[in-house]
């Protein structure tokens, strides 16, 4: 690294650079204006009709509704506290029994039909059950979501810890490490790319988890909010739901993003 | 250290069928001398290695370092794999203390000795880098430091300058030839490339083709003394060059 001015060319790719930016940027924010902007003028003059697509104008008078009766926070807290529970359980248990299946191939090789079936079987199906057995409430939710993101989690990590390179396995090995050592020493740190990949992935999926749980069970949440405003044909709360819905899973994804940097930061990663 | 390969075997059983890798190879390497064992592709050179390593053991007969039978990896042979296999997440100070670490080493002495292995070797100033910012020649260095570092008597080299550009790869078997004659270590180099071998070793055992089987031993006492570099410049390189291309028997067909 020099300290010196850069040269002219330098400063001017720089500047172009950053020209290209900005432009990008506004261009993004202006789509979304004029995206609204038509839907609320095409409602206004009637070219379609508010009562089955409802307008922007209408989804922010309800979301002040929301917001003045405390049901915003009621609703989009128990949504985000359940897709994090999810999320975390999913992630948590799926990486340790990753660990547990590299640990013995044998187990793998006995459990890979069933992780095979598991992981292809539509997780929704799995609903019902859980609502007989675990009762119609939090619980099955959260467990919905385990479920959606589990056996991803364990396919993709176990495939990772598996096509650690098998050399420098080799060299651990000729340097006396034991089995626990290359899991610590090499294998877990060799998928720190895969772990935050899988993170990533698992984020969106304990969405998925979360909303299909509610459909099926709750009395609260944006799950609930979007299927009771459909049945009582009240489009403008559904809209104002997907509305929130689209911003809690944006702030978790970068959330994720930004504690994905964090990590890597302190563990050296590039 | 002295090492003896006796009458040794190695056949893979796998659910396809049976490979022989090798068959009834032996050779010694006398202590602080560098040997290389050179072979077609697939002659289980690499199997070799890993038998005397201790990461594998012969289906027949036996290796022995300074009398004892080799059964598991110890701690008196230092490995370096092929390319550098550095830790891209690791410092390169982390790196080269891979060892100590694993073994639990991980003293003042210790720390010490890699230190100065450092810096005899000009990388100090790069102990707080990543391997990403060094040149592959650096990082090969940093490799065989790593394996210095746990201070074997034994080196096992196999094809670690396989990834390396030409140039680089002169410049880095030079130093790391001087490197081993320097620290007095015993070595034993797998390499495809009969070059490399000639001006690198004392002795040269040529294997067949698979099953690999001992097809003759060099004894490069003509070159005895000479560095790295220059021997590629006497006329013997170039005979002893041609003795082992026929004796390997190449078929480019």
């Amino acid at each position: 690294m020099s300290h010196e001015l850069p040269s002219a060319a330098r400063q001017t790719y720089l500047r172009a650079q950053k020209r290209r930016k900005t432009t990008i940027r506004i261009l993004r924010i202006a789509l979304l204006a004029a995206l609204l902007a038509l839907w609320e003028l095409a409602g206004r003059l009637g070219w379609i009709d508010v009562f089955i697509v409802s307008c922007p104008s209408r989804v922010v008078k309800t979301l002040g509704t929301l917001w003045q009766s405390g049901e915003l926070w009621r609703h989009l807290g128990t949504s985000c506290l359940e897709t994090v529970v999810g999320f975390l359980l999913g992630t948590l248990l799926g990486a340790l029994i990753a660990i547990g299946l590299w640990w013995s191939p044998f187990a793998a090789r006995v459990l890979e039909p069933y992780l095979v079936v598991l992981n292809a079987l539509p997780k929704t199906a799995l609903g019902p059950i859980f609502i007989v057995w675990i009762g119609a409430g939090t619980e099955s939710i959260i467990a919905m979501t385990l479920a959606i993101s589990i056996f991803v989690t364990i396919l993709n990590m176990y495939v990772g810890f598996c096509s650690t390179d098998r050399e420098k396995i080799r060299l651990m090995q000729t340097l006396g490490a034991t089995r626990r050592q290359i899991l610590h020493l090499l294998v877990l740190p060799a998928n720190y790319t895969t772990l935050f990949n899988t993170l990533r992935v698992n984020v969106g999926l304990s969405w998925v988890g979360v909303i299909m749980g509610e459909f099926l069970v709750s009395r609260a949440g944006l799950g609930y909010l979007i299927v009771y405003g459909s049945q009582v044909f009240n489009m403008d709360l559904v809209m104002a739901s997907v509305l929130l819905l689209a911003a809690a899973a944006m702030a978790m994804y970068q959330l994720m993003l930004w504690l994905e940097r964090g990590l890597k930061k302190r563990m050296g990663v590039t | 250290m002295r090492i003896e390969i006796r009458h040794v075997s190695m056949t893979y059983q796998s659910p396809d069928g049976e490979l022989e890798a090798l068959r009834d190879v032996s050779f010694e390497v006398a202590d602080g001398s560098f040997v290389s064992i050179v072979g077609p592709s697939g002659c289980g050179k690499s199997t070799l290695l890993s038998l005397i390593a201790g990461l594998e053991r012969p289906t027949e007969g036996a290796i022995l370092l300074d009398g004892e039978a080799v059964t598991a990896p110890t701690e008196k042979v230092g490995f370096m794999p092929q390319r550098d296999q550095l830790f891209e997440w690791r410092t390169i100070w982390r790196n080269v203390m891979l060892g100590p670490e694993i073994r639990g080493e991980d003293t003042k002495a210790r720390q010490a000795a890699v230190r100065a292995l450092l810096e005899q070797y000009a990388l100090a100033g790069f102990a707080g880098k990543q391997p990403a910012q060094l040149s592959g020649g650096m990082r090969q260095r940093c490799a065989l430091i790593r394996t210095l570092a746990v201070e074997p008597s034994v080196l096992l080299l196999d094809e670690p300058f396989s990834a390396l550009d030409y140039q680089t790869r002169l410049a880095v078997s030079a130093d790391i030839s001087r490197i081993i004659r320097q620290t007095n270590k015993t070595a034993v180099l797998v390499t495809h490339d009969i070059s490399e071998a000639i001006s690198m070793s004392d002795r040269i055992v040529v294997l067949t083709h698979r099953p690999g089987r001992l097809r003759s031993v060099h004894d490069l006492d003509a070159f005895a003394d000479v560095p790295v570099l220059e021997r590629r410049a006497m006329p013997a390189f170039q005979a002893m060059f041609n003795t082992i291309w026929e004796e390997l028997d190449v078929n480019v067909s």
